[in-house]
């Protein structure tokens, strides 16, 4: 008897409590979630800290929100209202004062500035910072090298509160390097103490902790599954940041993502499939945000040391065969700027990306493939990277099919997302498709990292041309001269060569599409592309 | 008792080693190299090597093998490369995640199919039996991440019954102090009713999920050692002598025909701890499955290796309790054995 009875009250418990948690919260909660912006995503950071070993893009964002760096960017109108990163104008994030001169720029630092744990930021705090950027190795060392900063002795304490940058050379992108994530500014005296003699910079504990000044300081960090961080009520970096909370929740399944969105229960996400932002946006219940990647392509490449794709004219013929309307519209839905089909007699500009005068061409590709001594065509194999198989697939089915039409048979080679950097290091594949952007807004940056015959990683071609070199350096310095006219022909002249000899088609400019709710506004973007919590309002 | 134990935790230590090696020189011989993946995008040869060199993976193979198997003698699985974090640390608290979910499942997997098969097997023919083979052919056979995604869209996009997947409790609530790490439990302990709610509702899609993808082996299982105990001479026996169906039945052959059911729960329950990866996916549950397919996707191999081993030794130490619990069932094992 006494068991039955038990067994009925525990049936009668249990089913009272699967009645779930009514939407009705109570009052406090009711508060909370106004204040809190709730982000979902694919992945989340592996790591806290932008200097630390293999940190993956995601750990770039909370980098931006929880840290500072000296100086940062204006924000201009960008395409469609939405606020744009203004890559010419600077502001000082944790420095009041900027002077630039001729082999150097001094910065004076806020003099109420304060890290998280309430110590003062002196000059001290920014030299260990930036010898740290140019010391560890691996990426953060070569984002800054990119704009010739190099050696610590380059950064000089001249006072508590003021630090001088000290040029290595005259390169006009020195002082945007300062305002990218990398060259963050860290509480050294707090990493110091749980620093080791193995891990004198103390990566380990950057790892996990934040040690900045920055808007936003991390509460808790749950691998693979969340990520919390609350607002700095002290920040002097700008004026104080609505949100109060915000909880980035990592969600593998993109339709659970797009569920959660339309149903009101997350705030923002992106990285949704290109179909999904088209219906969303076709919806028109939710804000959504597409721009352009800046200094950003996608594109078809061929490695020119190996035959058939050594002839200029296997190359040329390539670009015409390439099906790129079809691409825009199967792959991408039309949410992408096309850098191709320019007019006959469109000049070139100053700019970049700008697209091609190439178009889909069939007749003229056979033509092309005859002249060069390919009538029957060729066996080759394409390869792309299986991390962004949503887009890099279809895209390649699509090529594989057009090239078939004038007697190129492809296979399709797809590599791991692990493997795809060794890979590309290698330069053995002949054909391939990638995405590039650079974070410095500047032709001859993207230029120098793909084109010239210093052969670095990006110049995936390994394309060697000593013309190219010439207008490329040319550019370079006189970017940093300030001669106009040299750089203007020497972009022209580097743009031209680029199309003529064709190591890589460029096919689009991809987007940064992101989803919100209606009563989320105050979006940024920047050219990292990740969100910057700041600026972002709950209504 | 003691030495049956002892004799067969003996024989699992060879099995083990075993599969330490096979793990170690699998992940391995995996295509990928772990260092230039972590060197990030812009890395040069010289970069990578530094990794490289950072990592340890430029030592041969056999001392990397030593200095593994040195440090899992102190309880090091190594760190993940992915997350940063230690491994051992992960999965002690990525393990009660998946094995609350497994558990969970099974049981509602259980009250349903072991019902449904004692019906289909005391009426054979019947609509009921059909009901049991439809049922049970249905839920095997939809993959299991289509029936989540079904019951995600039908129940929580559409009728808002169940709340956002989004992992094991609300949003808002925190979690309750780690004493099992079972949630169900621990909120309890804490007295924090709320969180407990949360914890279940949060728990029912994922558990039906894999409910219905373990029915069939259980009704069918239970319904063929019914069937062969049913025909047998004591329950004949038994039904002569007067007895009512239902003792007959419950008291005299289930009993009998437990066995082969409490084989088949076990074999269930590793295939599903391991195998609930796509429903950890679905549901953004914080489960072990979900951490070792993102570490082999990255080619991390400290958290494939600790997720193997530790599986290994979860499949040994369950099949000792289901020999211990063939003796306590049925005396003729313990005797006979």
């Amino acid at each position: 008897m006494k068991r039955r009875d038990f067994l009925k009250t525990v049936t009668g418990v249990a089913a009272g409590a699967l009645v779930p948690a009514p939407a009705i919260f109570s009052s406090a909660k009711a508060d909370a979630r106004s204040e809190t912006l709730l982000i979902v995503s694919e992945g989340g950071p592996n790591n806290l800290d932008i200097h630390g070993i293999g940190t993956n893009v995601p750990g770039y964002e909370v980098s931006w929100n929880c840290y500072d760096r000296l100086i940062t960017h204006e924000m201009k109108s960008g395409p469609g209202g939405v606020p744009y990163y203004d890559r010419d104008k600077f502001k000082g994030e944790l420095a009041d004062d900027m002077k630039i001169d001729d082999m150097s720029v001094t910065f004076k630092l806020k003099k109420n500035a304060k890290f998280h744990d309430g110590a003062p930021v002196t000059s001290k705090d920014v030299k260990w910072s930036l010898d740290r950027a140019v010391s560890v190795g691996g990426f953060p060392t070569f984002q800054m090298s990119a704009g010739s900063l190099t050696k610590p002795e380059q950064f000089v304490i001249v006072d508590d509160s003021t630090l001088r940058v000290d040029f290595a050379k005259k390169d006009r992108l020195t002082v945007p390097d300062l305002a990218v994530i990398v060259p963050c500014i860290v509480n050294s005296e707090l990493v110091k103490k749980n620093a080791s003699e193995k891990d004198p910079w103390g990566l380990e504990y950057t790892k996990q902790q934040t040690a900045g000044s920055g808007a936003y300081k991390l509460t808790k960090w749950t691998a693979g599954t969340e990520v919390i961080m609350e607002r700095n009520d002290d920040w002097v970096g700008g004026p104080l940041p609505k949100i109060k909370r915000v909880i980035w929740r990592m969600v593998p399944q993109a339709g659970n993502r797009r569920a959660l969105l339309e149903r009101g229960d997350a705030d923002i996400s992106y990285e949704l499939p290109f179909k999904d932002f088209q219906e969303l946006k076709a919806a028109g219940k939710l804000n959504i945000v597409s721009l352009p990647f800046s200094n950003g392509i996608q594109y078809i490449g061929m490695n020119v040391t190996k035959p058939p794709f050594d002839n200029p004219k296997v190359r040329e013929a390539m670009a015409y065969a390439i099906p790129y309307q079809k691409i825009m519209d199967v792959v991408l839905f039309g949410l992408a700027n096309p850098m191709f089909g320019a007019s006959a007699d469109k000049p070139t500009e100053v700019a970049w990306p700008q697209p091609t005068k190439y178009s889909t061409d069939m007749a003229k590709a056979k033509a092309l493939l005859a002249e060069a001594g390919y009538a029957n065509g060729f066996e080759t194999t394409i390869s792309f990277d299986l991390n962004f198989a949503g887009v890099n697939e279809p895209l390649c089915v699509l090529v594989q099919e057009s090239l078939g039409q004038i007697g190129i048979k492809t296979t399709i080679n797809k590599i791991p997302g692990a493997n795809w950097r060794t890979e590309l290091n290698k330069k053995e594949m002949p054909l391939y498709t990638n995405v590039f952007s650079g974070w410095l807004d500047y032709p001859e940056y993207f230029f120098y990292w793909c084109y010239h015959g210093n052969n670095s990683v990006f110049n995936t071609m390994s394309y060697k041309s000593p013309e190219m070199d010439k207008l490329i350096d040319g550019a370079r310095n006189a970017a940093s001269t300030g001669d106009k006219a040299t750089y203007d022909t020497d972009v022209k002249g580097f743009v031209d060569l680029a199309f003529k000899d064709i190591p890589r088609i460029p096919l689009y400019q991809p987007f940064v599409n992101v989803a919100m709710q209606k009563n989320i506004s105050g979006y940024q973007y920047w050219f990292h592309r990740r969100l910057d919590y700041r600026a972002l309002v709950k209504a | 008792m003691l030495t049956m134990i002892g004799k067969r935790l003996m024989f699992a230590i060879p099995s083990l080693i075993g599969v330490v090696i096979v793990t170690f020189l699998l992940t391995r011989a995996l295509p990928g190299d772990p260092a230039a993946y972590f060197a990030g995008p812009a890395a040069t040869k010289e970069a990578v090597e530094q990794i490289r060199k950072k990592l340890g993976l430029d030592k041969p193979l056999i001392e990397q093998f030593f200095r593994y198997t040195n440090d899992l003698a102190h309880g090091d699985f190594g760190n993940s490369l992915t997350t940063g974090q230690p491994v051992a640390a992960e999965i002690r608290n990525r393990l009660p995640a998946s094995a609350e979910l497994t558990l969970l499942g099974l049981v509602v997997s259980i009250v349903i199919a072991i019902p449904l098969g004692v019906l289909a097997a005391t009426r054979p023919g019947s609509w009921i039996d059909h009901l049991c083979r439809i049922t049970t052919t249905a839920g095997v056979s939809l993959p299991v991440f289509f029936t989540g995604l079904v019951l995600v869209y039908v129940f929580y996009f559409r009728l808002g019954w169940s709340p956002a997947p989004l992992g094991r409790l609300d949003v808002f609530y925190s979690a309750p102090t780690t004493i099992t790490g079972f949630y169900l439990i621990d909120t309890l302990i804490a007295r924090d009713f709320e969180a407990f709610r949360s914890a279940i509702s949060q728990l029912i899609l994922p558990a039906t999920t894999l409910a219905i993808f373990s029915l069939a082996p259980i009704a069918r299982m239970t319904r063929a050692s019914m069937l062969a105990v049913l025909a047998s001479d004591f329950v004949r026996t038994a039904r002569a002598s007067g007895l009512s169906p239902g003792t007959v039945i419950v008291t005299y052959a289930f009993r009998n025909a437990m066995l082969p059911v409490i084989t088949t729960l076990s074999m269930v329950f590793s295939f599903l701890l391991g195998a609930n990866v796509l429903v950890e996916k679905v549901f953004a549950w914080p489960g072990i499955g979900s951490y070792a397919v993102e570490a082999l996707i990255s080619s991390d191999f400290a958290p494939v290796q600790g997720f193997v081993l530790t599986m290994a030794v979860m499949y040994v130490l369950l099949n000792l309790v289901i020999d211990i619990l063939y003796g306590v069932i049925d005396p003729r094992v313990r005797l006979e054995g």
